[in-house]
């Protein structure tokens, strides 16, 4: 919290600047485009659908189909039910989609639109019509963006779509619930090879790995491939078991606690797997599933990357970093990096967060003596009044650090999200043992490079 | 838990897909919704009739944003001010420095400032926050000027937006001026007014000495990748010297005194045209509609301000026509070659305004293309009058559109280049097209001369690329005319 940040006795900034979370309902459109078929519908004004669509075009660089209900003047007087309704039906009939994921905005909220009802009204009022477009799914999720952040609307938006259509209707054999927060397309094609090389059919969800990473197309898809199918979430509750990842995520947020409530399927909460701990603890719960011992590809990539641990070490011994981003994200970064001996000096997340503290220690306490500086709900600029005191040697996260890494002349490591001035972002994969050797390689060279950069001898040999 | 004796060797997923279930789904070959068809007009097929500057359809994915975007576009570049965002964090957010517009001194404007409202707020109301937000802030910065937007949220709370800012502004001693810019209270344009209106309570505040009588303010140039200062230069050489910058590198003090110059230049469509008639009706400064985009449009502009200020200075007419003869000939030579290369290649245009898509044509006709669809945001009926009477025949001019219409569009007319902004790009590069930002997130100089041969290096880049060949809609487009040719070459051997 801000009052722990400012050490003098001087007031609290009461604006945020630079913020360092974006609003509920952005969240809560990334979970629902992980969705086969889905198209994310805001029930707001226009402008809110258009900006998110912007942010998160600039990160994946692919096409993303935000819906809205466009509310005007008058609807935000006369409630926006007529114009939710309209909105949906052409969403139906343009979109021809298999699920209209309905996330509230701050507007419709306060104006006291009850969002359930009208959706449950347009079910019945629209049967007809429905049945015409093959049935789609209408999932809704609250999400005012002056409660909680992207985060709290992501995991809100995955828990209720759980709650509204999983059941125990069996779609697969042997399948496992994979529920892994927000993380990359590439994170996600890399898990689900995980969990079919342990002989386990995965069901991601969401899973944004094509719908958001998708190949180029000969005609224009209206709502692109990929995603999780809605006849697999309906299995859920057959599943063997549910993995979800995320030390900060409360079980009342928690989709896989929905799941263990309703259908006896356990829940087993693990760490986002990022460094060699955090992804033993995964692949011990996948073979504890399956009884079956580690598959030898991944005990050769784990082979690899503790010897890259030892080849590394050296380079990036005692540098001191700063990681900001989301919650879980933050958490799974700083476990790895003090596994390999760099010292996080800061950990911080525009979130608000109860558990992050608690989720730092848990991870560093085992190696460091001193736990490092942890806050939640900050922007960048106390991150960067905190900051320049510690002296960092490299920062992690978001490019909305780069203001920071560029007044310091440290490095900055672009991960989780928005990348805005960087390519490839979908393509990061920092999880299980090879992401994380992907992630080694990247920080030590730069750490590296930004030694090579600062050396006035131009050494080419290092 | 589940026992591990279900355990047998995993079957592939097979789960129905939603691909087969949406193939059972009668097609919907329409594209173009009942309710939007008459803001879709094809020149030459029908008389010129067109809806628009109409509420976005529901459930249509507009394109468009909201009135706080607008205030928000136009007030931004104003770079020693407070931009404090009243509403939850959300609109400040995606509005942080996602401008290139550029700054020759202070900065402030690339900071994002939020009162970032929490549910107790919303409850309780948030004028104590803003009163707080807005006090340290101003102490903390020392801005010239504060502006504080509403938000969709504030507009119905019902914060005294205007009352706070005269307590601060007594307070501080520095104008806080309130933007009236809930997002739900209209488009864009109504935004691009509130922010004319806020504007309009700095000028005329300061003295005018030392103003000559060839003088401008410039409106509606924000600066991105630092075009005022191309304008600003060509000013210049003419003789004619500069006000206020409205708004790109602007500064609260020039705007202040902004009633002293003689003449205002508004490019943009409708994003500062209620300043200029604000002006025009209190102060008697008359404007002059200009665009710096493109060879002739530049060159017009040029001239109708040396025409403006002949009488007052004879010899400005013949400044401005040595430096059109010299940007020309160095320019000329240059465009050639690109033109070369991009003769008969089409073109496809979609932009925030209207304005700027009269002078893209002109452009693209330059570069020897065609144009072969033309859209808007926030076009009036005007505008798209304009635009049927410059287009050819068979271009699709178009309101409001979404992306389901404007894929369809960039299919069916096969185009090789799309003219848009970031929301535009991907659907594009999707259909193997090749893209030009012409919005605020360009990082190339677009306007005056320099700007035309940037803008033909831009659409050469990306037409002229080697990769389009390799993405599957090209693919089979080449691959079918490789097949016409080989079936003529045999009918020809058949022969």
């Amino acid at each position: 919290m801000k009052s722990k940040l400012l050490k003098t006795e001087k007031e609290p900034y009461v604006a945020t600047t630079d913020s360092c979370k974006q609003c509920a309902p952005l969240g809560a459109c990334l979970a629902f485009k992980g969705v086969e078929g889905s198209v994310p519908f805001l029930h707001g004004s226009q402008g809110c659908a258009t900006y998110m669509r912007r942010y998160v075009i600039s990160h994946f660089r692919e096409p993303v189909d935000i819906a809205s209900s466009s509310l005007g003047e008058k609807h935000a007087i006369y409630g926006g039910g007529p114009n939710l309704k309209l909105g949906l039906k052409n969403v139906m009939a343009k979109y021809h989609c298999g699920v209209i994921g309905v996330a509230t905005t701050c507007l419709t909220e306060t104006i006291g639109d009850d969002t359930p009802r009208l959706v449950k009204e347009f079910r019945d009022e629209f049967a007809d019509e429905l049945e015409c477009h093959g049935n789609p799914s209408i999932v809704n999720v609250s999400t005012p963006s002056y409660a909680g952040s992207h985060v709290d609307g992501f995991h809100s938006a995955v828990r209720a779509i759980v709650d509204q259509l999983a059941s125990n209707v069996p779609a697969m054999e042997n399948t496992v619930n994979l529920l892994p927060g927000f993380v990359s397309p590439a994170d996600i094609r890399y898990l689900k090879e995980i969990v079919h090389d342990f002989g386990l059919n995965p069901v991601v969800l969401p899973d944004i790995s094509e719908t958001l990473d998708g190949p180029a197309a000969s005609e224009y898809e209206k709502v692109p491939s990929g995603g999780t199918p809605v006849a697999s979430i309906k299995g859920m509750g057959t599943a063997l078991s549910s993995i979800e990842f995320g030390r900060c995520l409360a079980n009342s947020m928690g989709a896989a606690n929905v799941l263990e409530d309703r259908f006896n399927v356990r829940s087993r909460r693990l760490g986002t797997p990022i460094g060699l701990r955090e992804t033993d603890i995964f692949m011990d719960a996948l073979k504890e599933i399956t009884c079956r011992t580690i598959p030898i590809k991944y005990e050769l990539e784990r082979g690899r990357l503790v010897d890259s641990y030892v080849d590394g070490h050296k380079y990036i011994s005692g540098k001191k970093a700063v990681i900001y981003g989301d919650p879980d994200m933050v958490v799974a970064l700083t476990s790895f990096l003090t596994e390999i001996g760099i010292r996080p000096v800061l950990c911080a997340t525009g979130a608000k967060s109860q558990l992050f503290k608690t989720a730092i220690k848990t991870v560093t306490e085992e190696i460091l003596d001193e736990s490092p500086e942890v806050l939640d709900n900050v922007d960048f600029y106390d991150i960067e009044e905190t900051a320049e005191e510690l002296k960092p040697d490299v920062l992690l996260g978001s490019s909305k650090g780069y203001k920071l890494s560029r007044k310091w002349n440290i490095p900055l490591v672009r991960l989780g999200f928005p990348i805005h001035d960087r390519f490839g972002a979908q393509r990061i994969c920092q999880l299980g043992y090879k992401g994380t050797q992907d992630l080694f390689d990247m920080i030590v060279n730069a750490v590296i490079q930004a030694k090579q950069d600062r050396s006035p001898i131009g050494y080419t040999y290092i | 838990m589940r026992s591990w004796t279900r355990w047998k060797k995993a079957t592939p997923p097979s789960p129905i897909s939603w691909h087969e279930i949406i193939r059972k789904v009668p097609a919907m070959t329409n594209t173009i919704f009942a309710e939007r068809k008459d803001q879709v007009h094809r020149k030459g097929e029908e008389p010129f009739q067109m809806a628009c500057d109409k509420e976005s359809l529901a459930g249509a994915v507009s394109q468009r944003a909201c009135v706080f975007c607008g205030s928000r576009v136009v007030l931004y570049p104003i770079t020693d001010a407070l931009h404090l965002v009243h509403g939850p964090i959300g609109c400040a957010v995606y509005t942080w420095d996602i401008r290139g517009a550029l700054s020759s001194g202070p900065e402030l404007h690339r900071h994002s400032y939020s009162t970032d409202l929490q549910e107790s707020d919303v409850i309780f109301g948030g004028e104590d926050k803003l009163y707080r937000a807005l006090t340290q802030l101003i102490d903390r910065i020392s801005p010239k000027a504060a502006f504080v937007y509403s938000t969709c949220i504030v507009g119905i709370i019902g914060d005294d937006l205007a009352g706070i800012c005269r307590k601060v502004e007594r307070e501080k001693g520095i104008p806080v001026i309130p933007v009236e810019s809930e997002g739900f209270k209209g488009n864009k344009r109504a935004g691009y007014n509130a922010a004319c209106r806020a504007m309009f309570q700095l000028v005329g505040t300061a003295p005018t000495d030392d103003i000559s009588p060839l003088s401008v303010n410039i409106l509606g140039d924000f600066n991105l990748a630092g075009e005022i200062w191309i304008v600003r230069e060509y000013l210049e050489r003419m003789g004619v010297q500069v006000v206020a910058n409205i708004t790109g590198d602007g500064r609260v003090d020039d705007l202040r005194r902004a009633h002293g110059a003689a003449l205002n230049l508004v490019q943009c469509s409708g994003s500062t045209i209620d300043l200029a008639k604000m002006m025009e009706d209190e102060y008697q400064i008359p404007f002059l509609r200009v665009s710096y985009f493109g060879v002739e449009d530049m060159a017009e502009s040029l001239y109708n301000i040396a025409e403006f200020f002949k009488d007052v200075d004879p010899q400005v007419m013949e400044r401005t026509k040595a430096l059109v003869r010299d940007e020309l000939s160095e320019l000329y030579p240059k465009l050639r070659e690109y033109r070369q290369a991009l003769e008969g290649k089409k073109a496809a245009i979609y932009v925030g305004g209207a304005f700027k898509a009269f002078s893209l044509v002109k452009a693209f006709r330059h570069l020897g293309m065609t144009v072969e669809l033309v859209g808007s945001q926030t076009g009036t009926e005007e505008d798209y009058k304009e635009l049927h009477e410059i287009t050819d025949p068979g271009t699709i001019i178009v309101d409001d559109s979404n992306p389901l219409e404007l894929s369809s569009f960039l299919q069916e007319k096969d185009v090789d280049i799309f003219v848009g902004g970031v929301k535009e790009r991907p659907i594009a590069y999707k259909l193997g097209v090749g893209f030009c930002d012409h919005n605020h997130e360009r990082k190339e100089a677009l306007e005056g001369f320099i700007g035309m041969l940037n803008f033909a290096k831009e659409v050469y880049s990306t037409v002229m690329s080697p990769v389009w060949r390799f993405t599957p809609r090209k693919k089979a487009l080449y691959s079918k005319a490789l097949e016409t040719d080989v079936c003529h070459e045999i009918k020809a051997i058949e022969n």
